[in-house]
């Protein structure tokens, strides 16, 4: 048993080192994937590596970029800002890689963030949706929109569509999204001439919320705002039908996913949310992004799968634009970037290396989550 | 004096070491060793609780927050208005200095505070209320906006590296090697032993056990002042529970008790979870979790007492090495 073991032991690491000393071949363009492969967040780091690779597989069938083959390397983070910061470095001066595409989570990009921009290697996260990740270098770009758009976005959907004039607030005080969407939401429905009722909070894996609840409740608001996590707004959701809660909800793309439905069954269903993508829009892009991603995986794409895809697709398309592969002149192609017709809509890099874009505002209903419209900038 | 001469040879070696080596070396290989340094000094400073005092406490990255959060707001504090201290190397040093001790005394206060009360308890419970103040720590810091609160703390000045990680952590082993062989150490090992005949022979037991908790607090304070200026970017996340989870296996897997135990198994820690990285690059499949808990395993089922056990590194070697190690007083742990 003892001598197994130490066999075991050593051929781990015998396994580790050997790995280390592989060459790349000549005609292979590397490019490294960040991501949350384990760990809490590890849904969404799969669907985003899930769409990058359909990118890149169907960028290599097409005859890849500049006549070479793209190659993915990804590493896992466990969704740790520390951890990250190690596999950035490692992509970068171990691995010779020529960009970087992630991380899903905005508190781990700004760990990325600064190595990448130390040395000069373009940086694509898809979905980081905090403005100050892109505000720590040139190198660093985005294809989502930031928070204070999403937040504006249903401050305006609030006021226009559902004609609320006061709105209360429930957000995730852990969570550094759920504070910038909700800060951002306040600001722009105040500015519309709305109200907030009352701005209550909850921390991310609380179980029980109808204390909070329950002084939304006596304050009789048209509608809730709760930019958390699908985890804990199926609970909330639930509460607060059971509170007699009936005004809807809304939330923003947090909330995308097949998950939110199993945790708040039909108490979600009348709520709303913003997002990046919807399936059902019946562009044909879409349409042919969702058959493929079906065909590969079996099951319908959600937003961070798309925001993958289209991270990995600007990032090639800028690559086969760019004069040489060398850092500057990437940058520099993939800050031309311009209404590149993506699954997400069509991306527009703006001066601050944000994508600009529109949003869409989709119900939650039985039948799935139905586009609803779309807000433009 | 000859029992000084092994530590003396260490710095130089280390000084040696960073104008020498560290210049050649790749930026990947240099960041595993400046986290393997900050993580011998976690290892170490949490075995004098748990191995050494035999108190439990999971409560250790709670200090390590305290340490990196405290000692990043002074330096940025002291350089937003005068960035020319930053490119002059004197006072960038001296900065940082103060920035680590204020980070680790601030963690050793909060210590104090935190030991006098709960250090009456024992064993589980103990380790509860140490798990809570973690906790309690990590929300405060989610709630102080000045510190970025959930957003995380950024521009961080980069302070830390080789030279200073790598002299903490020698002087950490100093400080705690001397001290557990000290008369004053003694104490705290007879709490762990038997906390009643200790009492008997006259041993304030609540005092040896807070001054414990409060030299951990310290040092992981230090380790965390370091950690904070490596990695320039500071997050509540990093500093939940299951860092403290990952010091205490250091300690466990190194052998409670046994200071060379815990260096040893926190370099292996941290340089296990890296070099079994190529592993998921030609899988495609992330097995580096599974495999890293199955090594923890494995070595458990083999070694239940850790590594070293109690003992020390050269407790295995010949007693001519040991007597190298240990100067003239030779006795045996």
């Amino acid at each position: 048993m003892k001598k197994i073991s130490i066999y075991l032991v050593s051929m781990i690491f015998a396994l580790g080192l050997s790995a280390c000393k592989k060459t790349t071949p000549e005609n292979v363009i590397t490019i490294g994937e960040v991501g949350a492969m384990t760990g809490p967040t590890a849904t969404f780091g799969i669907s985003t590596h899930n769409g990058i690779m359909l990118a890149i597989e169907e960028i290599n069938e097409a005859g890849g970029v500049k006549g070479k083959k793209l190659n993915l390397i990804s590493l896992d983070d466990q969704g740790k800002p520390d951890e990250a910061a190690m596999v950035t470095t490692k992509l970068i001066t171990q691995d010779k890689v020529v960009a970087i595409l992630g991380e899903v989570a905005s508190s781990v990009s700004l760990a990325m963030a600064p190595i990448a921009q130390q040395y000069k290697v373009p940086m694509i996260t898809p979905s980081s949706t905090n403005p100050d990740v892109t505000k720590k270098g040139d190198h660093i770009f985005r294809v989502c929109f930031i928070d204070p758009f999403q937040g504006s976005v249903m401050a305006k959907f609030a006021h226009e569509t559902l004609k609320a004039k006061s709105v209360a607030i429930l957000r995730d005080i852990k969570n550094d999204y759920s504070m910038g969407l909700s800060n951002f939401f306040v600001d722009k429905f105040n500015s519309l001439g709305g109200k907030i009722a009352v701005e209550q909070s909850y921390s991310a894996g609380d179980i029980d919320f109808k204390s909070q609840l329950t002084s939304i409740r006596a304050k009789k608001p048209d509608a809730i705002y709760v930019p958390g996590y699908y985890t804990d707004v199926g609970l909330i959701a639930r509460q607060a039908r059971e509170l007699g809660i009936t005004v809807p909800l809304m939330g923003g793309d947090g909330w995308d996913s097949p998950k939110l439905k199993e945790i708040g069954g039909t108490a979600v269903n009348g709520s709303y949310f913003s997002n990046h993508y919807s399936a059902e829009n019946q562009d044909p892009k879409v349409q042919e992004f969702l058959a493929k991603y079906k065909a590969k995986y079996g099951s319908t794409p959600d937003a961070l799968a798309a925001m993958g895809y289209d991270a990995a697709r600007v990032l090639a398309e800028a690559m086969e634009r760019a004069p040489s592969l060398a850092s500057n002149d990437l940058r520099d192609a993939i800050a031309a970037t311009k209404d590149f017709s993506g699954v997400t809509g069509n991306i527009t890099i703006d001066q601050d290396r944000n994508a600009v874009k529109a949003a869409v505002v989709l119900k939650v209903t039985d039948d799935g989550f139905k586009y609803q419209s779309t807000v433009n900038p | 004096m000859k029992q000084y001469l092994i530590w003396l040879t260490a710095l130089v070696a280390i000084v040696i070491v960073n104008f020498g080596l560290i210049p050649f070396l790749p930026p990947y290989y240099y960041s595993i060793l400046i986290y393997s340094g900050v993580n011998i000094i976690l290892a170490v400073s949490l075995n004098l609780v748990n191995g050494f005092t035999g108190q439990f406490s999971i409560g250790h990255a709670g200090f390590m927050s305290v340490g990196a959060y405290l000692s990043a707001y002074i330096s940025i504090m002291i350089t937003k208005d005068n960035p020319d201290l930053l490119a002059n190397p004197v006072t960038a040093n001296l900065i940082f200095l103060v920035s680590l001790i204020a980070g680790g005394a601030g963690s050793a206060i909060i210590g104090y505070f935190v030991g006098l009360p709960s250090l009456r308890l024992r064993g589980d419970y103990l380790a509860i209320v140490t798990l809570g103040f973690g906790e309690i720590i990590r929300v405060m810091i989610l709630n102080i906006d000045a510190i970025g609160g959930a957003r995380g703390f950024t521009g961080i000045p980069l302070l830390s590296n080789f030279l200073w990680v790598y002299i903490a952590v020698l002087f950490t082993l100093f400080f705690i090697w001397r001290l557990v062989n000290s008369a004053h150490g003694r104490t705290y090992l007879s709490v762990r032993e038997d906390e009643i005949a200790a009492q008997s022979m006259g041993v304030n037991t609540t005092n040896a056990k807070v001054q414990a908790f409060v030299i951990g607090a310290f040092f992981a304070g230090i380790a965390g002042g370091l950690f904070a200026h490596f990695l320039l970017y500071l997050n509540p996340q990093t500093f939940d529970f299951n860092r403290s989870f990952e010091i205490i296996i250091m300690v466990v897997l190194g052998g409670a008790g046994s200071i060379s135990g815990s260096v040893v198994a926190a370099i292996i820690l941290t340089v296990i979870r890296e070099a079994l990285r190529p592993i998921q690059e030609i899988t495609r499949i992330d097995f580096r979790m599974s495999i890293y808990s199955l090594f923890l395993i494995i070595l458990m089922l083999n070694r239940p007492n850790g590594l070293f056990g109690t003992k020390e590194i050269f407790n295995f070697m010949s007693s001519k090495m040991r007597r190298l190690f240990l100067g003239k007083e030779d006795t045996a742990t």
